[in-house]
């Protein structure tokens, strides 16, 4: 025994097993408890004074998921395909074990249980759930490249029918109470209080110790794999799957496909198949970089690993921000929605009231969708004050700029704010590619000038990238980390550069595409490459989105800056030609690189090829997919080079919730990893002698690879 | 090597598939018996001479299931000598029951034997056979299924085939069935259907519209767009083909083929067994292929085929006097005389399943049928017929007249 688990017998003879982790806030399933759930039911099962068992949580939750600090070590450790599905099977055996122990087991489910604290309510004969809106049943494992190892693919199913089976385990979309009675994956819902009760009663009235699929005659709700319907549901959910993952995510075919065909065997078999899939999954590279990267490091990073120690955790009580245009905007609604109170300044009134109608306007869908309620919109508002004075700003903890593009009039905005603000604000900058150290020097207080990079809707997107100037003290970054986290976005942080770590590489990734059209390569070929490749957007699409004339522009400043020539390549002469000649500056424009007919789907610009054209060799996918791919992630290499980004966890992060580089790699620097930096180096060697000195290896990246020295240890 | 020769071919006409149908209450059992019966009656045939009856049926499952091919022998009352065997070859199914037959003749292991085809899709649905193809989840997925439909649209994307040309070529088929029917020239080949009780359910194909034309085919709504938008299909075919950046759902119910309840057969033999029969042939078989192509475009196989049949014959396509490619869509057979450079008119001139039909495992013994009536009427001399066919194949036949 691991001390997971109360065991006692009450006079009725029935044993309350209550999962209790000792100094742990949550429940997890590990593999003591494992061994202590088998313990305790086989104790229960042998004592001829039980009559049967209640299982249920010491804690508020039920049982949050698997432990999966040994999971997402798996892949490094080498393990057997084999051995993979030997850990699964084993849960598999214990599960069995308890719903195969001949006394009748109900599970008080008193809050809410998660994949593996699921897949152990469903071995349960009678399964009672709270009545509370938090205790949620769903099964997360596809999300983080898994699917459930423990029966869920097996029993859920044969419970609830394939449709519903599919919605949970594929889209892992989490049942309320009232829809798991409705759909049948609980019995009876009960005040949190009573559900103990109630599965106790249970017991002792009907107490039927077989599952409905170890009772003869058993068939699937809706139907099995031979009824017409089901055939229909597989055929849609495969091709669905196949267009959701473009075939980069192994888990949720397997998932399928341990439902398909183990639901036509017996349910002993079919829990070997499902153990077969998870082996394959578990001892894979997807699920290695989805864990680690999805789960575990950004779990560290939300829980604020890169702030410096020895610093007063911070709360941000009054924010201002400069401009309210969209970012401003944004920042506004999130920061008052985490009850801050928050100034919003803009040149004219109209402006900074049109920066709080922003606000208004996602609280009015958010109420129409049931999401929010008009008392709960207006506190958010109340907190939100338009201003055009910056007297307003007195009193300020934090004040972010999210005024134009334009160093000036940045350092003025930053003289004006700091004349009125205590001498302890944080002042931050949401430029996306200024450096940040030349934007401090209009400060007085340059040690506590920060950059803080938002992405664009900021109430959807999850990442804020901290940039530190030469000066910027670790006061600083801990007070910006604790207000990101009381907003609940993830930071990551980097040191100064021009464009940073995300802007900087995701504009590798639009300048290649683009350099593909200007090589003749059909658009949609490209566009398609970087979808197959897991790129949310295509190259083109996304360029029209910023805008044509925005990626002009930056490059024009950029290349004066930097006292280069513009345009310095075919992708700059193609953005050149685009805006200058052909007057098609983006989606804002209603014409680029897409044309945008009104009430209709928008279709790759017809035109494209008389300017660009399309050369009658063209190359395959997935060359394409490569260059795209390998471009964002030799840039990261680049700025880890040169200090930039100086975590991988950072560079992961970054690249995944920042611009959408594809989650089954683990992001850009875990892609390098996963394929091996020295096939990594090759690739760029080839690439750079078929396409440019830009997929051109350091020597620094060389050494690297000589020494096979990947980016995690 | 045997020569094998076609005898003679006799089909019923084809039925709406669905309720209301007219071939809708008969049985597939009693439609294949009815079929069976007559080719033997005109014939007189003493049915001890054949070696095998061999029938295509594409949803071989409930009362189609169980090898319908034997037991239709049986309760046709032939002599229990014949055996019989059920073979899916999708869409050529009785087209390659009829190159199966005449293998086993040119082999001088069979002297006579039948081959055709029945499908009745009123009473057992396209699908009902389930298959791994669309459903298993691994294999569709590794294979990068779609259905058919999005297949014949995307022929149509590659191609630049626009609904307009779809729609063109519909017209063109349902006034060459009229036609057709009209004057008579499908007199020699149909069987008139019968209830229990004698009276004559069916002697026409039921779905021919003449007065079809371009504005009536424009109402019609794509029908495999929601398919193609809603289940995914459309972006696993693009996935296959990163080429193309949308497809163009140019297929309605109107240019594709109909679903039709029907059966077919074949009477195939050697000369000697001809003399036997007391039965003079018809036309000679000169080749015939299958072969596989990319399976999700999956309906691109008939060039493929017909290539390979024209090499085995030693012929040439100019060779070919008359041809028939099943109207399975639109987009297939513009497609095919496209990569052969055939003229419309020298293709499918008696229109094909877009007017009349499409009963899947028997269409490819009609196909024939319809060839070496019309090589009759027309005097010509060779022809060559050939189907599209599910999973991505074609399968082709040469025949000449003797």
């Amino acid at each position: 025994m691991n001390n997971t688990i109360q065991y006692a017998v009450d006079n009725d003879g029935i044993a309350l097993l209550t999962i209790d982790l000792p100094g742990k806030s949550m429940n997890v399933l590990t593999p003591e408890l494992m061994e202590d759930l088998e313990t305790t039911t086989s104790k229960a099962a042998a004592d001829d004074a039980v009559k049967g068992i209640v299982i249920t949580s010491g804690k508020k939750a039920f049982i949050a998921g698997a432990d999966i600090k040994d999971m997402v070590t798996a892949y490094d450790r080498g393990l057997s395909h084999k051995e993979a599905a030997e850990f699964s099977f084993g849960l598999n055996k214990t599960l069995r074990q308890i719903e195969t122990c001949g006394k009748p087991v109900a599970i008080a489910i008193n809050g809410l249980a998660l994949g593996g604290g699921l897949e152990v309510c469903l071995a349960g004969h009678y399964r009672v759930l709270a009545n509370d809106t938090g205790a949620v049943l769903g099964f997360p494992e596809v999300n983080i490249g898994l699917l459930p190892g423990a029966g869920g693919t097996q029993r859920t199913p044969r419970l609830i029918g394939f449709r519903n089976a599919a919605t949970m385990i594929l889209q892992c979309r989490n049942q309320r109470p009232e829809q798991a009675l409705e759909m049948g994956l609980v019995h009876e819902l009960a005040p949190v209080a009573e559900v103990v009760e109630k599965a106790r009663q249970w017991v002792l009235e009907k107490g039927d110790p077989e599952q409905p699929w170890d009772k003869k005659g058993f068939k699937i709700p809706g139907g099995g794999l031979m009824h017409p319907g089901t055939a229909q549901t597989f055929m849609v959910g495969n091709a669905l799957v196949a267009k959701n993952t473009k075939h980069n995510y192994p888990a949720p075919i397997s998932a399928q496909s341990a439902m398909f065909e183990g639901c036509a065997t017996s349910f002993d078999d079919g829990l070997k198949i499902e153990s077969q899939y998870f082996g394959l999954l578990l001892a894979g590279p997807v699920a290695r970089n989805m864990m680690r990267s999805l789960f575990v490091n950004k779990g560290k990073a939300d829980k604020l690993a890169r702030r410096p120690e020895g610093i007063e955790k911070s709360k941000v009580k009054k924010l201002g921000i400069l401009g309210a245009g969209m970012m401003g905007a944004g920042i506004a609604f999130v920061s008052a929605k985490a009850g801050i109170e928050v100034v919003l300044l803009d040149t004219s009134q109209e402006n900074a009231d049109k920066g709080k109608a922003y606000s208004e306007g996602l609280l009015k869908k958010a109420i129409d969708r049931g999401r929010s309620t008009p008392e709960k919109a207006a506190v958010l508002l109340n907190l939100i004050t338009p201003t055009t004075s910056y007297h307003d700003l007195q009193g300020c903890d934090l004040v972010i700029e999210a005024v134009f593009e334009n160093q000036d009039l940045k350092a003025k905005v930053t003289a004006l704010t700091e004349a009125v603000v205590p001498e302890s604000c944080v002042f931050a900058s949401n430029t996306s590619t200024l450096p940040i150290t030349g934007l401090a020097k209009a400060s007085q207080r340059p040690e506590q000038f920060i950059g803080l990079h938002f992405f664009s809707p900021v109430d959807k997107m999850p990442l804020v990238e901290i940039i530190l100037g030469e000066k910027t003290n670790d006061e600083a970054i801990a007070r910006s980390l604790d207000y990101i986290q009381q907003i609940r976005k993830t930071p990551i942080v980097v040191n100064d550069s021009r464009g940073f770590y995300t802007s900087r590489v995701f504009s590798t990734f639009t300048a290649e595409g683009i350099m593909m059209l200007a090589e003749g390569v059909k658009p949609a070929l490209i566009e398609n490459a970087a979808k197959m490749a897991g790129m949310p957007v295509g190259p083109l699409a996304v360029t029209d989105e910023v805008t044509l004339e925005l990626a002009h522009k930056i490059g024009k400043e950029t290349a004066a800056a930097l006292g280069q020539t513009y345009p310095a390549d075919p992708s700059q002469e193609a953005i050149q030609a685009m805006v200058e000649k052909l007057d098609r500056k983006g989606k804002r424009f209603g014409k680029g690189f897409y044309a945008y007919p009104e009430g209709a789907t928008k279709h790759l610009w017809p035109g494209l090829g008389e300017h660009f054209p399309v050369s009658a060799e063209q190359p395959d996918i997935d060359e394409l997919k490569k260059r795209l791919m390998n471009i964002q992630a030799l840039e990261t290499v680049r700025c880890v080079e040169e200090g930039v980004v100086t975590h991988a966890e950072d560079g992961d992060i970054g690249s995944i919730f920042g611009w959408g580089f594809p989650p089954y790699t683990g992001g850009t620097l875990s892609y390098i990893d996963t394929m091996g930096i020295r096939n990594f180096v090759a690739e760029c060697d080839r690439m750079a002698e078929a396409y440019g000195g830009r997929f051109q290896a350091s020597e620094w990246l060389r050494n690297r690879a000589e020494g096979n020295l990947p980016f995690y240890d | 090597m045997t020569e094998a020769f076609i005898y003679d071919h006799v089909r019923s006409p084809r039925g709406r598939g669905k309720q209301g149908g007219s071939l809708n209450p008969i049985t597939p059992m009693d439609l294949t018996t009815q079929v069976l019966q007559g080719l033997r009656d005109r014939n007189q045939l003493d049915t001890s001479i054949l070696d095998d009856v061999i029938l295509g049926c594409v949803a071989p499952v409930g009362e189609q299931g169980a090898n319908i091919a034997r037991v239709a022998v049986i309760n046709a009352d032939y002599a229990e000598s014949v055996p019989g065997k059920q073979i899916n070859r999708f869409c050529a199914s009785a087209l390659e029951a009829v190159n199966a037959a005449a293998s086993q003749v040119m082999s001088g292991q069979s002297q006579a034997a039948i081959g055709g085809g029945v499908e009745c899709m009123s009473r057992v649905p396209m699908g009902s056979d389930g298959g791994a193809m669309a459903i298993d989840p691994q294999t569709a997925y590794n294979t990068y299924f779609v259905p058919q439909g999005i297949g014949a649209d995307l022929i149509a994307t590659l191609n630049g085939f626009t609904r307009e040309d779809a729609d063109a070529y519909a017209v063109a088929s349902q006034q060459r069935a009229a036609h057709a029917w009209e004057n008579g020239y499908f007199s020699k080949s149909i069987l008139p259907i019968t209830d229990h009780v004698g009276e004559v359910v069916l002697d026409h194909d039921e779905t021919v519209r003449g007065d079809a034309s371009m504005e009536s085919l424009a109402g019609l709504k794509p029908a495999f767009a929601m398919m193609g938008d809603q289940a995914g299909f459309d972006d696993v075919a693009i996935q296959k083909y990163p080429e193309v950046e949308a497809i163009d759902h140019v297929h309605t119910a109107g240019n594709s083929s109909g679903i039709v309840d029907g059966a077919a057969a074949v009477l195939i033999g050697s000369a000697e067994a001809g003399e036997k029969m007391g039965l003079k042939p018809r036309a000679r078989i000169r080749s015939f292929a299958s072969i596989g192509s990319e399976p999700t475009i999956m309906l691109t196989g008939p060039a493929p085929a017909s290539l390979k049949a024209l090499k085995l014959a030693g012929m040439d396509k100019s060779d070919i006097d008359l041809w028939e490619l099943n109207e399975a869509f639109a987009s297939v057979v513009l497609l095919y005389m496209k990569l052969l450079d055939i003229p419309h008119d020298k293709i499918n001139v008696n229109g094909g399943a877009i007017a009349m039909g499409h009963p899947l495992g028997a269409t490819g013994a009609m196909v024939l049928g319809t060839l070496v009536d019309e090589m009759e009427r027309r005097d010509l001399e060779t022809g060559l017929v050939t189907l599209c066919i599910g999973a991505g194949m074609g399968t082709a036949t040469i025949i000449e007249r003797v």
